[in-house]
């Protein structure tokens, strides 16, 4: 082969590294070589370190406070507390969820590790050592740990701020301690079905409060230039333009004089989605001080005080006919959102997306009830690697599964397939209310069955059952079945927002003269590995090699404004933005094209990296050359430069979803698993990196094993974190982590211009209800209907013992 | 997570340090390898004004194996625990114990000597100690003196060791016949939920001598002579099993925590003994 020999259109493709390709994630460089810039590694001359005075009671008056040996260390420059605030109006602020959070304790504190007052200090040493000479007095009040306690008539008032009997920001509250009710479907309809039904399942299903414990913990850096009056604000933000815009509204100043970067995160999974006091606190005080102010969790606080997940108590009831043809679902939700409801949802919905819960399932009727209740512990609700609460509806939905199947005596996955959407009602209209874009369950589920040979392992099960009746074993085998359905990409403007912005998302593209180009987005990868896959969507549409594409993004002075990552929506909103402003550079450059080769624009079109001559391939122009044509002459009628910009606002949701199986050995006398098989089979639509999908679904999966099998923030009645270290915080290691197989149809999304779905949340999302089932299913034959995780050795050894197992 | 101030000494031999505990009393106390005390201290729930690390003193190191009798130097890691051949030869029971010790990011740091001084019930060199019937050396201003492991743990943090003492070295004699130290813990990096250590030695088909130890399943490690006799004489086969279990399980004490409540942790330690035992029994 000589060089003259031009290269074939396949490898002209492979040159990009476009949609398809398993290129490696360019960030991996750096983050394996400990080069990151996270918020802890910025240090800016003259900087301060602030610490907090945290509350040890879960609901205490506070008498009197008393900052004076705190003062008197060398090296102490402030105390805030929250009457230092209060001339600010920042000594509350708004939650995304329209209520208000105290930033420093007013009067009062409401859960364990509540921030009372700020210590900033020359360094932390000094202001870890200040935390402990300030003086607090409190008067314990009595603490109420338990949602349904709460709302009892003479349960404690936690918030003595609101008003008795005013209204939410979701409408009426009952009780002092409620927040919402929150209703979807038609509850009539569905309490009739289902009083007339043949067969009924009833159960409560409790999704325990649990964190999402990134590596890197929430922290911020405040800078504010009295010279200029710019604020920059460095932090660990999944969302940088909605923080820029909520810390403008809060301090007053000017949106073009505050600056937001999100440096790189090790790791949000809807932690870092909030605005949390530590920022307010830094903010402040760098605006009194003058001096650059950071704020750093340790784990302690991460823990116990910014936002958990969960904490839903869904009661739930299925109708069913003899043979097993579903017909409502009635589900009720006692939602703990502990001290301020600080969810982080669209704002018009409370309970996020929890209506998703009817599942893969056709489902004629259907309702929902979500009530929201203020408790003594921490405020959060976010979506911990889920979209806005579908981890909830997903588990909800696939335990009712179970627990039909056995009030049926019928299996489990039958069960699953007759109810199973089928592939010609999508676009499918929930009972629910959403409309599902596309989906073919039932090939995904018939290629995971046999994947797992599902028959011979029934059958394994059975003589296994009988052998532990026997006396021969002492352990039982589990098969955990789940089917999901997602509702990701939040979302369309007309009805998604937070705080009044728009979820749309965007992309601005600036392609140099060489032929190289540098795209940025509105969204923040956390680990997502955004620089590799946006890159590769580009290469795709534009023809530039991805490896000669720089992603840009958290830095509001130049990235174009976006609603951020979280709920899986940043391939479905800005990388949906990033292909059409792509589209719009490629519009441009076959103008271009045909202007160089002197035809009219209709003759020329897009050949992988090129414009050729219709019906003349070998008369083309590279992008390259395109690029620099745009930059080197005149074009009639058209602009120089070859650059665009798209803001997306999705006309719908995308539901990737898919089929996991895990199949688990319980030792029923020591309450210890092994998960000697896992397979997960994700239909993301559109499949832009394979190799970075397969890294999200093990992530995925190995969070989903954590908060199946141990992961929880527990309190005790006195409103004391149990659960405050990693000590005992499961948090997996290698060592815990099963092996995983990976699997995959594709169904693209009819509505995204690449037809790609999401998927760094589905394996959470499919993931905990298969190891809660394997978990189950393993007592199935002995009678368990329902027991709640986390299902760690002692929980699964009391599943046993109940059972008369140990007798 | 930031200790309160501290000064730090670094004495190069045992008399250096026994003088900077005896200068500072109460504000001092010997650092080993860090990974119990400087965590107690980030929380400050233990505050040290003065803290003496052990690291440069020579002769609280080393490993030896003679005359039928195993020295440990205070200092050694548990690392150290798991390369030695010659331990491993010796007493493999060691090295089957200190693996199962946290992380491997632990083991390089910890010592064997701060894992038995430190009166922690959760860690496991002291229950094994005992199981092996050691002996600690306490060295204190006015010389030095032995301890059994056996009757050095008084209560949780609480032990025979005197302010003024450093613990130089824990000596036993090679164990004969069979061994295992069973563990369940939650995860890699965790204490026991229930761990048991067992030497046996048999004769014929009979044992002739046993050694039972827990951890962690009181508030300090738990020797059960009851239930090394309940297996001298027999065969160790179910039942002896099921009676020495039942004698162990008599002995210990454990408290509820996040790890479970008193009734799985009884029945879990019952389990575990019985595998110790056997496992023990089957390399006898
Ligand atoms: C995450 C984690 C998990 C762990 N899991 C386990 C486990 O599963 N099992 C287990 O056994 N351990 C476990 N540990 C504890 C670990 O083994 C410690 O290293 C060990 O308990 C203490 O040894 P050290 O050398 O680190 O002692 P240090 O922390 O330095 O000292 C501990 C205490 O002993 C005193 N001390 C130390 N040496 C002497 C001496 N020579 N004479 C007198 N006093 C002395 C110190 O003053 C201090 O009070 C864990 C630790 C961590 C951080």
């Amino acid at each position: 082969m000589n060089d003259l020999t031009p290269p074939t259109r396949e490898e002209r493709s492979a040159k990009l590294k476009g949609l398809g390709t398993s290129r490696k994630r360019v960030e991996d460089a750096r983050f394996t070589q400990g080069k990151g810039n996270y918020v802890d590694d910025i240090k800016l001359p003259g900087m301060l370190h602030g610490d907090f005075v945290r509350s040890p009671y879960g609901h205490a008056r506070i008498k009197s406070v008393n900052i004076d040996a705190a003062m008197a260390l060398p090296g102490v420059i402030a105390v805030l507390q929250a009457k230092d605030l209060e001339p600010l109006s920042l000594h509350w602020m708004p939650t995304l969820a329209g209520d208000k959070q105290m930033v420093l304790a007013d009067g009062k504190v409401l859960f364990q590790g509540q921030e009372v007052a700020f210590v900033v200090a020359e360094d932390r040493y000094i202001a870890a050592d200040a935390v402990e000479l300030v003086e607090v007095e409190y008067e314990e009040l009595p603490v109420v740990v338990d949602p349904f306690k709460a709302l009892a008539p003479d349960a404690p008032v936690l918030r003595e701020d609101l008003e008795a009997g005013a209204d939410g920001a979701h409408g009426p509250r009952r009780h002092h301690n409620h927040i919402f009710l929150w209703e979807e479907g038609d509850k009539a309809a569905t309490e009739q079905v289902i009083d007339s039904a043949e067969v009924v399942a009833e159960e409560m299903i409790c999704y325990q409060r649990v964190h999402p414990c990134p590596l890197e913990t929430c922290g911020s850096v405040a800078s504010m230039d009295k010279v200029n009056g710019k604020l920059t604000l460095y932090g660990t933000f999944q969302a940088p333009h909605v923080v820029r815009t909520v810390a403008s509204l809060l301090s007053g100043i000017e949106e073009h004089n505050i600056r937001v970067v999100s440096p790189d995160i090790g790791g949000g999974f809807g932690n870092k989605v909030g605005v949390y006091p530590g920022y307010v606190c830094s903010i402040v005080a760098s605006i009194v001080t003058g001096r650059p102010v950071k704020f750093i969790e340790d784990r302690m606080d991460n823990l116990m005080t910014t936002a958990f997940a969960r904490d839903y108590w869904m009661k739930g009831r299925i109708s069913a006919t003899k043979d097993g043809k579903i017909t409502a679902l009635h589900a009720h939700v006692t939602a703990d959102h502990g001290a301020f409801d600080a969810c982080a949802d669209p704002t018009k919905f409370p309970a996020g997306f929890f209506h998703i819960c009817t599942g893969s399932y056709d489902i004629p009727v259907a309702y929902c009830g979500v009530d929201g209740v203020y408790t003594n512990k921490a405020p959060g609700g976010v979506a911990y690697r889920c979209s806005f609460r579908v981890t909830e509806a997903a588990y909800f939905i696939e335990r009712m599964i179970e627990v039909l199947a056995m009030e049926l005596n019928m299996d489990a996955a039958e069960l699953r397939r007759i109810n199973f959407i089928k592939k010609d009602q999508f676009p499918y209209h929930s009972a629910l209310g959403w409309e599902y874009d596309s989906g073919d369950y039932h090939t995904a589920w018939d290629k995971a069955l046999e994947a797992v040979d599902y028959a011979g392992l029934r059958k394994e099960q059975a003589a296994r059952v009988e052998a532990f009746k026997r006396g021969e074993t002492r352990k039982l085998l589990g098969i955990g079945l789940c089917h999901f359905t997602e509702i990701v990409g939040a979302g369309p403007v007309k009805n998604c927002d937070i705080l009044g912005m728009g979820m749309f998302d965007s992309c601005e593209i600036r392609i140099h003269p060489t032929g190289s180009a540098i795209a940025r987005l509105g969204t923040i990868s956390q680990g997502q590995g955004h620089a590799t896959t946006f890159a590769q969507i580009l290469a795709t549409e534009i023809g530039i090699p991805a490896d000669s594409i720089t992603i840009e993004e958290g830095d509001t002075d130049t990235a174009p404004y976006g609603l951020g990552t979280y709920g899986s929506r940043s391939t479905p909103v800005a990388g949906a933005a990033t292909a059409m402003a792509g589209r719009k550079i490629r519009a441009k450059a076959q103008m271009i094209a045909a202007y160089l080769l002197e035809v009219h624009d209709d003759d020329v079109e897009f050949d992988v990296d090129r414009f050729v001559v219709k019906g003349a391939p070998e008369r083309f122009k590279t992008m390259a050359e395109i690029a620099y044509a745009s930059y080197n002459q005149a074009i009639p009628g058209v602009e120089p430069g070859l650059e665009a910009v798209s803001y997306y606002d999705p006309p719908n949701m995308t539901y990737p979803f898919g089929a996991y199986v895990c199949v688990m050995e319980i030792d029923v006398d020591t309450g210890t698993h092994e998960v000697r098989q896992f397979y997960a089979l994700d239909d993301c639509g559109t499949r832009i990196n394979p190799m970075v999908i397969e890294g999200q679904v093990h992530g995925g999966l190995t969070e989903a094993l954590a908060i199946a099998m141990g992961q929880e923030i527990a309190y005790d009645e006195m409103g004391n974190v149990k659960t405050g270290t990693l000590m005992d915080f499961f948090l997996p290691t290698a060592v815990e982590t099963p092996h995983y197989t990976t699997d995959f149809t594709e169904t693209p999304s009819p509505h995204h211009p690449i037809g790609a779905k999401g998927v760094g949340e589905s394996p959470n999302v499919g993931g905990v209800p298969a190891f809660s089932n394997a978990v189950h299913d393993a007592f199935r034959a002995f009678g368990l209907r329902q027991s709640n995780m986390p299902h760690d050795h002692w929980r699964i050894w009391k599943i046993a013992n109940d059972l008369g197992l140990h007798d | 997570m930031i200790p309160a101030a501290f000064e730090y000494h670094r004495p190069s031999d045992v008399a250096g340090a026994l003088s900077l505990l005896s200068t500072h009393g109460d504000d001092a106390r010997v650092l080993a390898g860090g990974h119990s005390l400087i965590p107690m201290m980030k929380l400050r729930m233990a505050s040290v004004e003065h803290l003496v690390d052990l690291q440069d003193v020579a002769e609280l190191k080393g490993i030896s194996v003679a005359d039928g009798h195993v020295t440990l130097g205070a200092m050694v890691t548990q690392h150290s625990l798991i390369e030695s051949a010659e331990l491993a030869e010796a007493a493999p029971i060691v090295r089957e114990a200190a693996l199962q010790i946290a992380d491997p990011q632990v083991r390089y740091m910890g010592t064997v000597g701060g894992n038995v001084a430190n009166g922690d019930p959760g860690n496991d060199m002291p229950g094994l100690m005992q199981c092996l019937d050691a002996r600690f050396t306490l060295q204190g201003p006015n010389g030095s003196r032995e301890v059994a492991a056996r009757a050095y743990y008084e209560a949780a943090y609480f032990t025979a060791r005197a302010d003024d003492e450093i613990l130089t070295q824990i000596s036993f004699a090679v164990p004969v016949g069979g061994y295992a130290y069973e563990k369940q813990k939650r995860k890699v990096g965790d204490y026991a939920t229930a761990a048991c250590g067992v030497v046996l030695a048999k004769e014929g088909a009979l044992c002739t001598s046993a050694s039972v130890a827990m951890t962690n399943l009181a508030d300090v490690p738990v020797w059960s002579e009851a239930a090394g006799a309940a297996l001298v004489g027999t065969d160790c086969g179910p039942e002896a099993v099921k009676t020495a279990v039942a004698a162990a399980v008599a002995d210990i004490d454990p408290a509820e925590d996040n790890r479970g409540p008193v009734a799985f942790k009884r029945h879990v330690a019952g389990i575990i003994i019985g595998r110790a035992i056997s496992r023990a029994w089957s390399r006898a």
